[in-house]
């Protein structure tokens, strides 16, 4: 019998309460073991406080030829950030 | 380098499909494994990270050579902690290759049959403590000259897997100089051990940045698609500056008899490695090339039921989970 290990996507929370980010991945055969394997691969020097798995398989991404489609009705939208409204000066921090 | 003389393949794509691609590389943007790609950038990519790969895997054997004679505790410690490194450094490089289409084993299998090469500097032998120095030193610090510019490499999982291992090379290149100034200020027999490594690792390590590509197709169309971003001789000149000063600093003798500083370049000049020497070596015919591969197929063969027994173990526990839902 021969078959490769399954890859699993490893996430690591770092010290300072961020989100748990994506590091890399790595082949394991269960959760349990996909945990320990990320120990030692992604956090050898104190990168993190928490390892999130998950299997490659189950994660759905976006295709990137539906970038126009997802992305480009934010591009008119400028009216969503702070800086689009001239406040004076003279109000203040805000 | 840890890739060295990699052909680029001929890309026949859809020229519209292949100008709008050049011009996403042009314009700085990464390209992601799901992106449209010419089938030559995806395979000489392959060929690339998976030698680089294949060079962090192999490159532990000459370190792990010494992990049992260590002089000192800390320094067994110190070595065990690098060699670790550089498994992790290859696992992050295989994964980035997987991502191109190629599995694990495939790659396991083509460095061992012959068909993907590993780097021409680890079919040396390590002989005295001395190398373990010298490696970290110079290997590494040849390593380094490469892979800072590889982290704004054109492939987005390539360029990450490259910003990890840069932060952790520098260690690597630290405990060797400090191995080495150790030894530079021992006593006369670890000074002639220290001048030693240098004498043998010098020239493997210019080798390592591959021969003058000036020419070279290849090199063109990877340096056009931001897979090699510096020429060889560039990197090579880069590096021999920057090493040369700090051998005087040890006290120790670069062993090049033309070495001269070259005030209107702003830089040394040095004598060539012998090419011939490394084709040979690159061909297989290293003083330890053979001794390496036997090492790496062993581990496969020797490896092969653990690998199976935990797959079987992780249906077992899964069937087990089942059936007490």
């Amino acid at each position: 019998m021969k078959q490769e290990w399954p890859l699993w996507e490893v996430f690591i929370r770092g010290q300072h309460g961020l989100s748990h980010r994506h590091v890399g991945s790595l082949h394991a055969t269960d959760a349990e073991h996909a945990i320990q394997n990320a120990r030692d691969v992604y956090t050898r020097r104190k990168e993190g406080v928490s390892i999130w798995v998950v299997p490659a398989a189950q994660i759905t991404a976006s295709s990137p030829d539906d970038k126009e489609a997802l992305y480009d009705p934010a591009d008119d939208k400028v009216y969503r950030h702070p800086t689009f409204y001239d406040i004076p000066d003279d109000v203040g921090a805000m | 380098m840890y890739a060295q003389m990699i052909k680029s393949e001929a890309t026949q794509d859809d020229p519209e499909k292949l100008a709008a691609f050049q011009a996403r590389i042009d314009a700085g943007d990464k390209i992601e494994p799901k992106d449209w790609m010419p089938a030559g950038y995806r395979k000489t990519l392959i060929r690339q990270i998976g030698q680089h790969a294949h060079s962090e895997i192999v490159g532990q054997l000459p370190e792990g050579n010494w992990i049992t004679r260590a002089p000192t505790l800390e320094r067994k410690a110190i070595l065990l902690a690098k060699v670790q490194d550089e498994a992790g450094h290859g696992l992050y490089l295989y994964c980035a290759a997987e991502t191109l289409g190629v599995s694990r084993d495939e790659l396991t299998e083509m460095l061992l049959d012959g068909r993907m090469k590993y780097s021409s500097i680890f079919s040396y032998p390590t002989l005295t403590w001395a190398d373990m120095g010298a490696v970290g030193w110079l290997v590494d610090g040849a390593a380094i000259m490469n892979q800072v510019p590889l982290q704004r490499t054109s492939y987005g999982p390539y360029a990450r897997s490259m910003v990890r291992i840069c932060k952790e090379e520098s260690f690597h290149q630290r405990q060797g100089f400090d191995i080495m100034m150790k030894m530079a200020n021992g006593t006369d027999a670890q000074k002639r051990m220290a001048q030693d490594a240098l004498n043998r690792f010098w020239y493997p390590s210019l080798m390592m940045f591959g021969p003058s590509d000036k020419e070279s197709v290849h090199s063109e169309q990877s340096m056009r698609w931001k897979i090699k971003m510096n020429s060889n001789d560039e990197l090579r000149q880069k590096f021999v500056d920057q090493t040369v000063p700090q051998a005087e600093y040890l006290g120790l003798t670069v062993p090049d008899k033309t070495l001269a500083w070259n005030e209107e370049k702003g830089g040394y000049d040095f004598a060539e490695p012998d090419w011939s020497e490394f084709f040979d070596v690159l061909k297989g015919n290293g003083p330890c090339s053979v001794e390496r591969i036997e090492a790496r197929q062993k581990a496969w063969d020797d490896g092969a039921w653990v690998r199976e027994a935990r797959m079987a173990h992780a249906a077992k526990k899964q069937a087990a989970k089942v059936a007490a839902e």
